[in-house]
């Protein structure tokens, strides 16, 4: 396999007050080189848990089980100079840029800092990369940008920033976790716009963890489906959309209010998201599920391979093609 | 591929005035400036610029008031009053500013460090300083007096170790609530040093509040210090200084002649308000800009 980054089997336990509690179960996904793989699912579901697992950003005292191989490299075991070198390879752009960046600093020290002290990069040439990074993602005079601070910026040029920072170590995968959801429409369509030009051009891998089904579709090359923990469906993106295996992912494509139906209710997936540790045995999703039968209910489901995407639902085969009309009777 | 890029000019955010350098001070604020200004020019040159000796004493001129030449008269011991202000204005400020930067100093690292290392570090040192709220700023001179005889320098000395107390305890909130933004997480995780984190990242986003808290510290350090020298253990008599002259003008008020405290009182008074109104001013206007 030429993947990039492979997750095997893995298994996130968070450390809580009342003890270790359980957020991913058994997560698989691989990426290629240059691949684009979309992350969705509802909150709690586990995507930035899996990014977090990825880039070894875990909070303190969590537990892991299973591997992930980035560039034949075993991630779980890095430390030290070898991890710092990880991280640099996986960049990772969070929701909210204006939380990651110290107020009170210039972009200038924001974006070049770690190249200057940790890299030992002279300030001038460090200087010139940000403003190309800077330029690489359409921002239009890079000099002045550089002099100004964070609060002189808007949301979406600050996620701008975060992005150039972020391709300056160079990285071959980039953990988008939710970068757009807290722009409007538009910056969100030119900050889509770079990631995908960048994407294209650097060959750069992506892991694009977002709400947003549609989203996700038209950027990626697959799409992952996560629920409590677990990986649900993982599929081409186009089909994801247009023929989804797993009732999940149908409700959830059916969630989404769209302008030619003019129902009088959107259509919600009935009940809460469950996370990890409190969801039942058997199924996860089956208390949700208008397909659900007594025997989902007893056993585990596993993941298997359909029609070139992995389902983990042992009806998606009688299922198939209905589970669109059905989710919602 | 279908989204486009509009247009990033867009969005551009131009709110940067040409002066930004200059805080907007107002009025009062530049009043303020201006005392502090003339302050530190006496605390300066006072001592060369005083018209008359100011410790020659001419008990002729007992208590004469305001006359051609000696505009703030004489005090008791016939000294000129004027020359006095002039020349204790270097004691008297910059023992203040002496006080509250070696309280700004310990203060700020002692919050950085319980901030920064939490645990033990924080239990510890909050502790210490539990027990330093206990002794009064007063109480703590007269104890370094006693130890080691009466001076500006020890009763500088000893309310820079009662004030530090009150700059950690202020300063550790903020700077807690700095240490758990994702930022400083962020840059943590590349690799860099404590060191680098709280000098260059933390200290610079909790130094509104560190000016604030110095300017304050300048007020209560000038009326201590001048409380302690009324009780004649700070600066000594015959050496001018305005907690001295409010001390021996007492008697002279009494008589009936209130120019020598109430000129030395004056200039306290303005100096402290001065400095608090610049302070506060400062830190509201960095509080605007910033966030």
């Amino acid at each position: 396999m030429s993947d990039l980054l492979t997750v095997t089997d893995l298994t996130v336990r968070l450390k809580m007050d009342s003890g270790m509690r359980e957020v991913i179960t058994g997560t698989s996904l691989s990426i290629a080189a240059g691949e684009a793989m979309g992350l969705v699912g509802e909150s709690g579901s586990g995507k930035s848990m899996t990014a977090k697992a990825i880039a070894r950003l875990l909070p303190d005292g969590a537990e892991t089980l299973g591997s992930v191989v980035f560039d034949g490299v075993d991630v779980l075991a890095l430390s030290g100079d070898e991890l710092r070198e990880h991280r640099a390879q996986v960049a990772v752009v969070f929701q909210d840029p204006r939380a990651h960046i110290n107020p009170v600093r210039r972009i200038d020290d924001f974006m070049t800092e770690s190249l200057r002290t940790l890299r030992n990069v002279p300030k001038g040439d460090a200087r010139a990369r940000a403003a190309t990074a800077l330029e690489e993602v359409g921002i239009d005079d890079p000099a002045k940008r550089l002099r100004q601070y964070p609060h002189e910026l808007s949301g979406g040029m600050l996620q701008r920033v975060m992005i150039a920072t972020a391709l300056l170590s160079e990285p071959r995968l980039l953990l988008a976790d939710e970068c757009t959801t807290a722009l409007d429409v538009t910056t969100q369509a030119e900050v889509m716009a770079i990631l995908d030009d960048l994407r294209r051009d650097r060959g750069l891998s992506m892991l694009f963890i977002t709400h947003d089904l549609e989203l996700a579709g038209a950027v990626c090359d697959r799409t992952t489906v996560m629920y409590a923990g677990q990986v649900v469906e993982t599929r081409a993106a186009s089909l994801l959309h247009s023929d989804p295996l797993h009732p999940y992912s149908a409700a959830l494509v059916d969630a989404r209010p769209s302008i030619a139906s003019t129902a009088d209710r959107l259509r919600a997936i009935p009940g809460r998201p469950l996370s990890a540790f409190e969801s039942p045995s058997g199924c996860r999703f089956a208390p949700r599920c208008s397909f659900a039968q007594d025997a989902c209910r007893e056993h585990d489901q596993v993941i298997t391979e359909l029609d070139g995407g992995f389902v983990r639902c042992e009806r998606a085969i009688e299922l198939r093609g209905k589970v669109r009309e059905g989710a919602h009777v | 591929m279908s989204i486009e890029i509009l247009d990033p000019v867009a969005e551009v955010i131009d709110n940067a005035p040409a002066n930004r350098r200059l805080p907007k001070l107002g009025f009062l604020g530049w009043l303020s400036v201006a005392v502090i200004a003339i302050a530190l020019f006496f605390a300066i040159f006072g001592p060369m610029l005083a018209p008359y000796d100011p410790t020659l004493s001419n008990l002729s001129y007992s208590n004469v008031g305001p006359i051609a030449g000696h505009p703030l008269g004489f005090d008791d011991q016939g000294r000129d009053v004027l020359s006095r202000l002039m020349a204790g204005a270097r004691t008297t400020i910059f023992g203040a500013a002496f006080v509250s930067l070696i309280a700004i100093f310990v203060g700020t690292t002692l919050a950085l460090l319980t901030a920064w290392f939490g645990g033990k570090t924080d239990t510890f040192i909050s502790a210490a300083l539990d027990v330093l709220f206990a002794f009064p700023g007063i109480l703590l001179a007269v104890v370094a007096a006693a130890v080691f005889g009466p001076s500006l320098l020890s009763a500088g000395l000893a309310l820079s170790i009662a004030y530090s107390p009150y700059v950690a305890r202020v300063l550790r909130g903020a700077a807690l609530k700095e240490r758990a933004m994702t930022y400083i997480s962020a840059l943590e995780v590349q690799g860099f040093g404590a060191l680098r984190l709280t000098v260059r990242h933390l200290l610079p986003n909790i130094s509104a509040l560190i000016v604030a808290q110095g300017t304050i510290l300048f007020g209560f350090a000038m009326v201590d210090l001048a409380a302690i020298s009324f009780l004649g253990l700070g600066v000594q008599s015959p050496n001018a200084d305005w907690g001295v002259m409010v001390s021996e003008g007492k008697t002279s008020l009494l008589q009936g002649y209130p120019l020598v405290s109430l000129s030395a009182v004056f200039c306290i008074v303005s100096v402290v308000a001065a400095v608090s109104f610049l302070g506060d001013r400062l830190e509201s206007s960095s509080r605007g800009g910033n966030r």
